[in-house]
């Protein structure tokens, strides 16, 4: 962890432990690089009653690179089905990538991905989740992300 | 800058007949007539006739030929010319500053008349779109210098070092509360200096982007080229810069970049700037690392005579064929008498049997007595329509052989050529020997290593000949295309053969004479080829058939 990254971190850590935004929980952020937060839609849509899991990753060039997200995928947890969510967690936001600012945050994340949650009107895969899936790189940040109409 | 010693003839050239440059070799101009007559019956037996040496006095100033193109080599400090040039006849129009109009003309892909057009019509909207800081009242940025006053009145986006707008002051980026020094765009979004550097350097190094944007996140104004080079440091203020000197060149039609990989050449030439002009011209230019490649397509290669649409279809013909084909590429094959295998080692076509003696041409697989007076049977694929073009099956297999004819004959020049480049250290070692057991002089001993140059330089002709042959239309025309083909491919494998013959001391000069006179008149034949197709396209003389068939409605 760089000076930058390190400051940042612990600064943001301890905001989100003074209170997250409503729907999102920190689960586990023992490691300073590596955290989970719970996440959930509140009100009326299609994910009423689903929790899911994200994690977060932070490169020693957090903030000016972003974070690595992906929902968490595992026993007991399941990716949203959403047509900008592969079955395998990662997600394609151009928050998360061409479009990412120093300035966005942990919680300025969850924010957004809880609203594009909510925003969903159909339970669906990405068109191209089968090939994805079976082709993709471990991290998300990287693959080249052809990014889907975010107003979706 | 120019770069004219690549066109014409040194009027110093002295002791050898031609340059020592390799590529533009002397014109026999006594000869002029013969041009016309390319091909004249007879020429082909007696080469001799131009075995003449040129004597130095016969060398003129040798204008550039018809399938040459002009061009020249652009320093690092000449593309910035040209693009500071650019940005400097924006900003004189629109009275702004010329990192402004450089961000502009970026934001256009150089387009300057576009760009023009467009800010006329509406500049806000153009400003908005690349990034701008809008024009109307300034947001009064923290700025502090006077510097930074006087340019933001003509709305610059690069803003200076400013004391923190208000204190306290914490970096949003990196949460420091007392950073030394903080610096904003005109946007006023202020951050402290390590997080700008940083930030760019990640753009500019890891990602090797030249556009950047504030890093606020809802924020577009983009950091010009005056910013960065007062936040980065010099090693990256400098890539930077390469970057958009890179995106400069690569958005005009006007310059090109050498295509050899490390190689970062810029080179200018106007005569093919144009699209239309690339179905008249083949502008092979040369940066001055001796690369040479094709200012119209980038193919780094010299592929005249033939046109870069044409020379993409067959490259692509190629590719695509490439299962089917690639037998024939195999580098050796059974001798037609007795069976035993025979490895290609050299570039001539005539190959001897260790074993049996037998004689054959490597290309059609025929007895090589044939060839002394029928070399055409080699050169052109007669096709046989008529019988076989019965059925569909057999018309797609006459014609997957029809372009395995022409595809067998160009794979085998390039393979020639390849392996003449072989035969090139084993010219030296003959020179060598020649310079020890005879008195020659390492500059009369020259004639070996001009003999493989040309060798390998006809052979990248013939090569393209073959994929030339492939997209024209039957007729006349092409019937006088192949002709020349045939001389010029008897010329060469006559030297190749020549090349390979043993070197006997005593034999020396006369070798000597033979293989002088023989590399004349190889250049000689491929200097009547290039011009003679040159000329066709000119003049509209080559039809192509229907594999290319696009291209005849294109004209
Ligand atoms: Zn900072
Ligand atoms: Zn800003
Ligand atoms: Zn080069
Ligand atoms: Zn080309
Ligand atoms: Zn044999
Ligand atoms: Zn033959």
């Amino acid at each position: 962890m760089s000076a930058i990254s390190t400051k940042r971190l612990q600064k943001e850590l301890a905001e989100i432990r003074k209170g997250c935004p409503a729907g999102i929980t920190l689960l586990e952020a023992d490691d300073l690089a590596v955290w989970f937060l719970s996440i959930e839609v509140l009100g009326e849509s299609v994910y009423k009653g689903e929790v899911f899991s994200l994690r977060f990753k932070f490169g020693p060039r957090y903030p000016i690179e972003s974070p690595e997200v992906v929902f968490v995928v595992d026993n007991t947890h399941q990716a949203p089905i959403h047509p900008h969510v592969y079955s395998n967690g990662h997600i394609c936001a151009s928050i998360l990538g061409s479009e990412w600012s120093p300035v966005l945050s942990t919680s300025a994340v969850c924010i957004t991905l809880q609203s594009m949650l909510a925003s969903c009107p159909k339970k669906e895969r990405p068109t191209d989740n089968d090939r994805y899936v079976r082709t993709a790189p471990l991290s998300p940040k990287d693959a080249r992300f052809q990014y889907h109409d975010d107003t979706v | 800058m120019s770069d004219e010693s690549d066109y014409y003839m040194d009027d110093s050239a002295s002791d050898n007949y031609y340059d020592d440059d390799d590529d533009e070799m002397v014109d026999g101009t006594q000869d002029s007539d013969r041009e016309s007559s390319p091909a004249s019956e007879g020429e082909a037996s007696d080469d001799d006739a131009f075995g003449v040496e040129l004597s130095a006095a016969a060398l003129g100033k040798v204008k550039r030929k018809s399938y040459e193109v002009n061009f020249e080599t652009l320093s690092d400090a000449a593309v910035d010319r040209l693009m500071n040039k650019e940005a400097e006849h924006v900003a004189g129009i629109f009275g702004l500053e010329p990192s402004t109009a450089l961000l502009l003309l970026r934001h256009m892909a150089w387009n300057k008349e576009r760009l023009i057009e467009k800010y006329m019509d509406n500049p806000e909207a153009v400003r908005k779109d690349a990034g701008i800081l809008a024009a109307p009242p300034l947001a009064p940025t923290s700025s502090s210098s006077s510097a930074g006053v006087r340019r933001s009145a003509r709305r610059a986006n690069s803003v200076q070092p400013s004391a923190p707008p208000s204190t306290p002051f914490m970096c949003p980026v990196c949460c420091d509360d007392e950073p030394p020094n903080t610096y904003a765009l005109a946007c006023g979004h202020a951050f402290c200096s390590t997080c700008w550097e940083t930030y760019l350097h990640t753009k500019v190094r890891e990602e090797g982007e030249f556009t950047v944007r504030c890093m606020d996140s809802d924020c577009k104004l983009l950091a010009d080229d005056a910013f960065i080079a007062r936040v980065c440091s010099k090693e990256d203020s400098k890539r930077h810069h390469e970057l958009v000197s890179r995106n400069f060149v690569g958005n005009s039609s006007q310059y090109k970049f050498c295509p050899l990989p490390g190689c970062s050449y810029t080179i200018s030439c106007p005569s093919a700037a144009s699209k239309s002009s690339l179905m008249t011209i083949v502008p092979t230019v040369k940066c001055p690392e001796n690369h040479v490649f094709c200012f119209g397509c980038s193919l780094d290669q010299d592929h005249r005579p033939l046109i870069c649409h044409v020379s993409k279809l067959w490259l692509k013909k190629c590719q695509d064929d490439s299962e089917t084909a690639n037998w024939i590429k195999s580098n050796t094959k059974e001798c037609t008498k007795c069976q035993s295998t025979i490895e290609k080692n050299g570039g001539c076509n005539h190959m001897t049997c260790k074993k049996c003696k037998n004689e054959f041409c490597w290309v059609c697989m025929g007895p090589w007595a044939e060839h002394g007076n029928a070399w055409y049977t080699c050169n052109r694929y007669e096709e046989r329509e008529g019988v076989e073009a019965r059925d569909a099956q057999s018309k797609s297999r006459a014609s997957l052989e029809r372009y395995l004819q022409y595809y067998n004959r160009w794979a085998n020049h390039e393979q020639s050529a390849r392996l003449s480049l072989d035969l090139y250290s084993k010219t030296e070692k003959k020179m060598e020997e020649m310079q020890t057991t005879s008195n020659l002089t390492w500059i009369e001993v020259q004639f070996a290593r001009k003999a493989v140059d040309e060798v390998f330089k006809c052979r990248m002709t013939l090569k393209w000949t073959y994929a030339m042959a492939f997209y024209l239309a039957k007729g006349n025309e092409k019937e006088l295309f192949e002709d020349n083909q045939r001389d010029l491919e008897k010329a060469v494998e006559d030297l190749s053969e020549l090349l390979e013959s043993p070197i006997d001391p005593d034999n020396i000069p006369v070798l000597r004479q033979k293989m002088t006179d023989k590399t004349v008149y190889v250049l000689k034949r491929n200097e009547i080829l290039l011009d003679d197709t040159a000329q066709g396209y000119l003049d509209g003389r080559w039809k192509w058939n229907a594999d290319a068939a696009i291209l005849n409605e294109a004209e």
